[in-house]
């Protein structure tokens, strides 16, 4: 998965943890809630001016990048979120430059190759996919603006220096881009389908891949 | 289905559904009795055991996830360099109070020291803090784990 | 807790049983459950003490070893005047038999209220010396020369002038023939070869290699696996169940029922689990069904104003004073619903037979359990054999037998041992809850600005009504009321317990710092308010108050000198102080916080100094003040269950989180030198971390919080 390879220097911080208490409700789950269709791409003839209609797809796109299940492994620290309010992801994880985690408590000392069920709990599954991993420091999402998003996913430096065309292959190929649509009991998926995104993105692409403002 | 398991060097078959996790498998189908439960949901560490020469959480592993692999369970750690080191600092610091957790404590931090001879305290957090401990053994740890770095 | 003597039990109990000559077996490996020994032939001087002609000297554990370090503390005291070294013993869980293993402070097998070494420090040593004394008489006898010209040492009796020396084990048919001594001198403090000094603890080796049996870790012979699943709703009942999906599911031999749980049993536990998801339970939710969070605590509010309210300490005039003084300070403080959360989950395994039956479990009261599971079973008490164990954390929780009545009810329906496993959701929807505890505490200050007037009203559930009724009085639970009556010099003051139950079917129970950790909080918090009013800095204050409690002085400022309290500190961060004066220990902690701009907490630093008496393990002491405020810290942060629909909603570490290493502060145990009588230690660390958080935020902030947990709190600074 090329995305995981992209060396890009990475600062782990730490600090954001330490013993700060968060104010506020901690921890929460939402139910599992159909998060609904995703806008097909000729949903978006009508917009006659290619660059506002290239604006609106990602807008469209960016409700999949924004959802939880794709944002909370694109935290603005180096730490994942998790749930459907993002909360900080218990225990602690600290991605370190592999975005593997550290050896010792690696994404991989609790999420499998799968989903896996997990019986007794309020939490119905653990999520799981062969390629559990934070996304590079450089694609932290968390935070931006889907203008800022937009920028981000085009520019080379912060992509994993993917094309457009890699983009595309990315988005509507890569496996765990494709969990979120698989989240596991207890977790909602994203609007759409990876399909219906995957062609959102391609249209994007294909009208200029324009940024909203 | 049967599952053939190798734990720490010994290989078993067990009559088991591959769905079982496999720290019940460890315990009352091997009778290997020193990886606890603790949570089920793999939020407390107690479970943790090596698979292949990586800490995982035993509570949320499937059995079949296992299987062809090497298992390293606490009765066997102190058989490998760092997990011979880690238990002697546990004992020269005097860590332990119920001890329920400790099990998994050494676990996580043998795993830890193979991987990062001469942990900082950042280090340490990052993989500790998958581990609870209810006793607060939380300082003679990090103490315990820094003497065993020395020793290394 | 000032619990006092109940019951003597003193070494006049001491029997000592000798039979024919067989080997001490079952004797040097690690921790063992107690034998019968009448047909051993080894030398039983009193139910400590089991020497055998070979090998190691059994010591058999009044108390129960829940990581507080008392094995080690019992060994020591034992050792020390047996005159035997630590290496030529091994260690015994007692059996359940509350006439010989009582703690003679309580009048009952229990360990809790940290009270152990308070309940044992003479009758372990006062044990190891009458053993010692015969031994020596034995010895003396058989080579005709004087008691007093022989010594004892390393387990082998001396005499220097001929060179004589006969090991323990050789004496033991010789010192069966012995009186035992009704009157034993012990040694003095600056003999001691252990006690004082910092021993590593006994138990650490087999916990280090996994070897350390729990409860949990009971597998006898033919044991199958349990998983249940116990009414969500308080005193709610099941409805019904249909077994068939659990019985599909590989390993699963049965579905058993009892009133208010289903059990799944399987051959293992991970099968018994997936059997019990798999099947559709029905309950009934019982009369509490509605219940929610709000509703108790509205519950609790009405009770803090207007509830019955029985008098505990009436000294002076209050309502004098408070007419005469003004004006009236008035704190309401507010503690929430609390579980224990001990790593190890409940559990308890049975074989119950047609006429007997054996039970593994780690308990802190044994005798207890064997008394509920021959009410259960029917049987005679004698016919229950309570094998106990090493305890996966207690903090209170194992002081309550409902987990072995439950595995008890569920036992007598399968065939042969089962072991009924908790789950941690279990564990933590159904324990023997800290009830919600408010406090309200109205007070005047005189023309100095120290208190003339101080009016404590606590509100909680009676516990040791059902738990110890001997610990209450005239409908007070003086547990409950702990540590209320303040150290502080008052000249007017009055306390008052106000009766208020939790909702029928939720269990209330002891938790780790009991009475202190109800009322420290409300107390140090209110007179660092006071102190605040008066303008008076809070250590000052605190000490003017305190002139005729010395001890507690030499810990504040033992504390304040380590902390450096009179160096400035930067804006946004602040230090706060909690004394307690509980379990015969007097204890200062000074917390140290920042408060960012952005409202979050980071506490810097706790200074904790203590005088707990004589010191039988320094190192223990440190661990148990580190262990105590680390508790502390997760229930000052984070404790606080709800309720909806009359079931508690928190289940697991997700939802209810503690303490991790990453959030722990750095701590420092100082220790005041003593000789005074010991004080207990291992609830002492407890009491004082919320409102020393309390009080350090409000240095910080000018923010006063008076309900936990912590983060339910914004406090950027005002």
């Amino acid at each position: 998965m090329a995305m995981r390879f992209a060396a890009i220097a990475i600062v782990s911080v730490l600090a954001t943890a330490g013993t700060f208490v968060l104010v506020g409700p901690l921890r929460g789950y939402a139910e599992t809630s159909g998060a609904g269709a995703l806008k097909a791409v000729s949903d978006f003839d009508t917009i006659v001016d290619t660059r506002a209609r290239s604006k609106a797809i990602f807008e469209e796109a960016s409700r999949v990048l924004t959802h939880p299940r794709c944002i909370n492994c694109h935290p603005a620290t180096r730490s994942p979120t998790q749930g459907e309010d993002k909360h900080p992801h218990v225990p602690l994880v600290i991605a370190s430059n592999s975005s593997l985690g550290p050896l010792g408590l690696a994404c991989s000392t609790c999420h499998g190759p799968e989903n896996r069920p997990i019986v007794g709990s309020r939490m119905k599954s653990i999520p799981g996919n062969a390629h559990w991993s934070l996304a590079p420091a450089s694609m932290a999402w968390q935070g931006l603006k889907v203008s800022e998003i937009c920028q981000q996913v085009k520019d080379t430096s912060r992509n994993g220096n993917r094309s457009h065309a890699d983009l595309i292959t990315h988005m509507g190929e890569d496996h765990l881009v494709g969990w979120a649509w698989h989240p596991g009991e207890g977790r909602s998926a994203p609007p759409g389908s990876q399909e219906t995104f995957a062609a959102l993105v391609a249209a994007w692409v294909k009208t200029g891949a324009e940024c909203p403002d | 289905m049967s599952q053939n398991l190798l734990v720490n060097g010994t290989n078993y078959a067990v009559d088991v559904d591959d769905d079982i996790p496999l720290l019940w498998v460890l315990r009352d189908t091997i009778g290997l009795t020193g990886t606890k439960f603790g949570c089920g949901i793999a939020m407390c560490g107690a479970c943790t055991v090596h698979v292949d020469g990586i800490p995982v959480r035993s509570c949320v592993m499937p059995v079949g996830d296992a299987v062809g692999k090497p298992v390293t369970t606490i009765e066997a750690i102190g058989d490998t360099a760092e997990g011979a080191r880690v238990q002697r600092a546990w004992l020269e610091i005097d860590v332990v109070q119920c001890g329920y957790c400790q099990s998994g404590q050494i676990m996580s931090a043998t795993a830890l020291l193979a991987a990062n001879p001469s942990p900082t305290d950042d280090d340490i957090d990052a993989v500790m803090a998958g581990n609870i401990c209810r006793c607060g053994t939380y300082p003679r740890i990090r103490a315990a784990i820094k003497l065993a770095a020395k020793a290394g | 807790m000032s619990i006092h003597d109940k019951v003597n039990v003193s070494v006049s109990r001491r029997h000592f049983l000798i039979g024919a000559s067989l080997t001490g077996a079952g004797l040097i490996i690690g921790l063992q459950p107690s034998l019968s020994s009448a047909a051993t032939g080894d030398l039983e001087p009193n139910p400590f003490i089991r020497i055998p002609a070979d090998g190691k000297i059994a010591l058999i554990m009044p108390s129960v070893e829940m990581g507080q370090g008392i094995y080690t503390s019992v060994a020591m005291l034992l050792a020390e005047e047996l005159e035997v070294t630590l290496e030529q013993v091994v260690l015994e869980h007692a059996p359940a038999d509350p006439t010989r293993y009582a703690n003679p402070l309580l009048g009952d097998q229990i360990t809790g209220g940290s009270l152990a070494i308070r309940g044992v420090y003479e009758q372990m040593r006062k044990a190891g010396a009458s053993a010692r004394v015969m031994l020596v008489n034995a010895a003396a006898r058989g080579w005709g020369v004087s008691p007093e010209t022989c010594t004892a040492e390393a387990g082998q009796v001396i005499h220097a002038a001929s060179g004589r020396r006969a090991a323990y084990g050789s004496l033991i048919q010789a010192a069966a023939s012995q009186a035992v001594p009704q009157e034993v001198p012990l040694k003095a403090a600056s003999s001691f070869k252990l006690i004082g000094k910092p021993i590593r603890r006994l138990d650490s080796p087999e916990k280090v290699n996994g070897t350390a049996k729990f409860g949990i870790d009971a597998r006898p012979e033919g044991v199958s696996y349990a998983a249940i699943a116990i009414c969500p709703h308080f005193g709610g009942k099941l409805r019904s169940v249909d077994d068939k999906p659990a019985m599909a599911v590989k390993g699963v031999k049965q579905v058993v029922r009892i009133e208010d749980a289903v059990a799944v049993v399987a051959d293992n536990t991970g099968a018994a689990r997936k059997g019990l998801a798999a099947i559709a339970i029905e309950w009934d939710a019982g009369p509490s069904g509605d219940l929610s969070l709000a509703e108790l605590e509205k519950r609790a509010e009405d009770a803090t104003t207007s509830g019955k309210a029985l008098p505990h300490i009436n000294e002076g005039d209050v309502t004098k004073a408070e007419a005469e003084n003004g004006p009236v300070h008035e704190f309401v403080y507010r503690l929430p619903i609390l579980a224990h959360s001990a790593m190890e989950p409940m559990n308890c395994t049975l074989h119950v037979r047609k006429d007997s039956c054996d039970v593994w479990v780690g308990t802190q009261v044994a005798g207890r359990a064997r008394q509920a599971v021959a009410d259960v079973t029917g049987l005679p008490v004698d016919k229950v054999v309570v094998h106990n164990h090493l305890l996966g954390g207690g903090f209170g929780r194992r002081l309550d037998v409902d987990g072995v009545i439950l595995a008890a009810k569920i036992a007598t329906q399968v065939d042969g041992p089962v072991k009924v496993t908790w789950s941690r959701e279990e564990d933590i929807r159904h324990d023997c809850y800290r009830y919600l505890n408010y406090s309200k505490i109205t007070a005047t200050l005189g023309p100095d600005g120290l208190p003339m007037s101080w009016r404590h009203r606590v509100i909680g559930p009676a516990v040791m009504a059902r738990w110890l009724p001997a610990f209450t009085r005239d409908g007070i639970d003086l547990d409950i009321m702990g540590g209320a009556e303040s150290s502080y010099a008052i000249p007017n003051k009055y306390t008052e317990f106000v009766r208020h139950e939790a909702p029928d079917g939720m269990l209330t129970g002891n938790w780790r710092g009991v009475g202190a950790t109800r009322n420290i909080p409300p107390i140090e918090g209110g007179i660092d308010e006071l102190a605040h009013a008066a303008k008076i800095d809070p250590l000052e204050y605190r000490r003017r108050l305190l002139q005729h409690k010395p001890r507690l002085i030499g810990a504040l400022d033992l504390a304040a000198e380590k902390a450096g309290w009179t160096n400035t500190l930067p804006r946004g961060k602040g230090r706060g102080i909690a004394l307690s004066e509980d379990f015969g220990s007097f204890a200062a902690m000074i917390s140290e916080v920042s408060v960012g701009d952005d409202g979050k907490l980071k506490i810097d630093r706790i200074v904790f100094a203590v005088d707990c008496g004589q010191v039988v393990n320094p190192d223990t002491v440190d661990a148990q003040i580190l262990s105590g405020i680390v508790y502390g810290l997760s229930a000052a942060l984070y404790g606080r269950l709800t309720v909806q629909n009359g079931a508690v909603v928190e289940s697991n570490f997700d939802d209810s989180p503690v303490l991790r290493i990453h959030e722990t502060p750095k701590i420092e145990v100082y220790i005041v030198p003593s000789s005074e009588a010991p004080g207990g230690i291992g609830e002492v660390g407890t009491p004082g971390v919320a409102p020393s958080l309390f009080n350090a935020i409000f240095a910080a902030t000018g923010k006063r919080l008076r309900s936990l947990p912590i983060d339910q709190h914004e406090f950027r600074r005002v």
